[in-house]
């Protein structure tokens, strides 16, 4: 059983890295993990130490991406600020995918009052654009990172449930559900080793675009001053302070706002990779 | 008839969801560790007018009182005072909408004429060059922020080329207009990506379909297959996307309007939580749930008009 699934998980891989989106954004993301995981090692200057000499300094060979209001090299500080977005993507972003799918398995699984009352959550949740929504939940738990997450999670598992429940709708009356139930088979097992591998794919590629969204809310927030609070170097409040400069030191706002888009590439081309698989793989 | 009905319909659902959103907002200031009255006018406060306002809320009352008191205002549109400006919120807001509803208006225009035309051109030569091209731009244009293109924007047309103001909106109509343009094209920028990409993928899937064939074997011209056959039906197919892209857009104004120095009700919503302006970021959220509500029961409407597959 256990050498079966590992077969199956190869066979995937394989198919998946034969698609050319998959593997750039793999190569892309594997490298901002890397430099996320040792900044140390391609960081050129202490992100941290200020050099009055130095202030507001073009780029050069010394500064590749020149230095900030405090003589700080902003290369640096784009380095070490890559394990905090990436951390802000990816905190944000997994519960809402656990909670999310078990919430939507279930719903769609057993249907009734439970499912009513969560299409309903799902009519208000709706009813506020999502950056409202966050800042408004903001405005209750107080700024900082943590209640960033907070709010993020209260809004995100939305997204994932609503997905998984309309695939275990159509997957719940398929005759392979069916023998499972007439074998006499548990609700757990079935939900579990049925239902579940079957409907979690489109909730996996979705949950790559989502880290992406939540690295822009992430930063967004920190650039309105919200979110992670200064000198923790991020890119949205490095770009922040890069705005009171923006006639004569553009830099400080350029290459931070730069490392994150290439981020979103990477993840976002994965993230296309996988949907091209699995649609070819479905027909 | 039957559509009146429909839309009659439609509002009535839309109620419950309201009266939810209405319980939340009462809910959220009750949350907030301190006594509400005290929260409302500051730390500043002088107690009898605390007191008053205490009085006024019916803080002393049960919580339903409290909240007959709340609903009774609301359906005044009055939230009191605002802390930071000291006038009434509601006047404040009915000032700044103007602004966000035309930076809305203007992003949801450009996105629609780079989207429209790129994602038929994408769509018709499926996996040709011009396909790959623009489907790379969406891409790298879905994962950059939104106010790192507006301050691009301004860096290079503000600053370096000095066509567009880099911030506020002037007084006379000309120069709001102005002052719209970056912002506008950068809070396009992804949702021009995304309608792209739908837009490209229903005219693949629609060129596919039989009556697409069937009319081209008919012998009408390609022109006319292409714009009333295929573009018409993967027009439809993206309206629902672009409905929850407004709704996005208008919540991106909170970032956008900061950036581009814009006093819109973005603003007004950062500025509150900064000022710890309670009364006023309870009558943004609402005033924000509202219209979105109003945008999607408009679009079900215009739905219901140019899809005749919906039952009425």
């Amino acid at each position: 059983m256990k050498n079966k699934r590992s077969r199956r998980l190869s066979g995937g891989l394989k198919a998946a890295f034969s698609n050319r989106s998959f593997v750039i954004g793999f190569v892309i993301t594997a490298i901002v993990v890397v430099v996320a995981l040792f900044p140390q090692v391609f960081a050129t200057h202490d992100p941290n130490a200020l050099s009055p000499t130095e202030v507001l300094a073009g780029p050069s060979s010394a500064h590749f991406f020149g230095t900030d209001n405090y003589g700080r090299d902003v290369f640096s500080r784009c380095i070490w600020a890559t394990r905090m977005d990436l951390q802000i993507g990816l905190i944000s972003a997994s519960i809402p995918l656990v909670v999310g799918s078990i919430i939507g398995l279930l719903a769609g699984f057993y249907g009734g009052i439970v499912d009513t009352l969560f299409m309903r959550l799902l009519d208000v949740v709706m009813a506020f654009p999502f950056t409202v929504l966050v800042i408004a939940i903001m405005a209750i738990l107080g700024q900082g990172i943590q209640n960033m997450y907070i709010a993020i999670w209260i809004i995100g598992w939305v997204a994932f449930a609503k997905l998984v429940r309309a695939e275990v709708l159509v997957v719940k009356n398929s005759e392979y559900v069916m023998a499972a139930r007439i074998m006499g088979f548990s609700d757990r097992r079935i939900l579990l080793r049925h239902i579940l591998p079957n409907t979690i794919s489109s909730a996996i590629v979705y949950f790559t675009s989502y880290i992406v969204i939540c690295m822009l809310t992430g930063a967004s927030l920190s650039f309105l001053g919200l979110g992670v609070q200064p000198p923790t170097s991020e890119w949205g409040s490095l770009m922040n302070m890069g705005r009171g400069y923006i006639n004569n030191a553009p830099w400080m706002t350029i290459f931070p706002g730069l490392f994150l888009a290439i981020t979103g590439v990477g993840l976002s081309l994965i993230g296309d990779g996988m949907t091209d698989f699995l649609r070819t793989k479905g027909r | 008839m039957a559509r009146l009905t429909y839309i009659l319909k439609r509002i009535l659902q839309m109620i419950p969801v309201l009266f939810v959103v209405i319980v939340l907002i009462f809910v959220m200031i009750r949350l907030i560790p301190g006594d509400p009255a005290r929260l409302m006018l500051g730390e500043t406060a002088v107690e009898a007018d605390v007191e008053a306002l205490r009085e006024a809320m019916g803080l002393n009352e049960p919580y339903t009182t409290q909240f007959a008191i709340f609903f009774k205002n609301l359906l005044h549109f009055d939230f009191g005072n605002s802390l930071l400006y000291k006038t009434s919120c509601i006047d404040l807001v009915k000032e700044r909408l103007p602004l966000t509803v035309s930076l809305t208006v203007v992003a949801t225009l450009f996105s629609l004429l780079i989207s429209i035309p790129l994602g038929f051109v994408a769509g018709l030569h499926k996996d040709k060059a011009s396909d790959q091209a623009i489907r790379i731009s969406a891409l790298a244009a879905i994962s950059m922020p939104t106010f790192w293109v507006g301050l691009l924007l301004m860096i290079a047309f503000s600053v370096k080329i000095r066509i567009f103001p880099a911030g506020g909106w002037g007084t006379t109509p000309l120069e709001h207009l102005q002052g719209l343009i970056l912002p506008g094209i950068a809070q396009a920028l992804m949702t021009a990506a995304l309608l792209m990409r739908n837009l490209r993928n229903s005219v693949v899937d629609i060129s596919r379909m039989d009556y697409v064939d069937f009319a081209v074997s008919k012998g009408v011209s390609t022109r006319r297959v292409r714009s009333a056959y295929i573009m018409k039906n993967s027009l439809i197919s993206t309206i629902t996307l672009l409905s929850t892209r407004i709704t996005y857009m208008l919540g991106g104004s909170v970032v956008i309007e900061t950036v581009f120095s814009l006093p819109g009700c973005g603003k007004l919503l950062v500025d509150a939580i900064f000022a710890r302006d309670y009364a006023m970021v309870q009558c943004m959220v609402f005033i924000f749930a509202l219209i979105v509500l109003l945008v999607s029961l408009i679009t079900d409407i215009i739905y219901s008009f140019i899809d005749p597959r919906i039952t009425l």
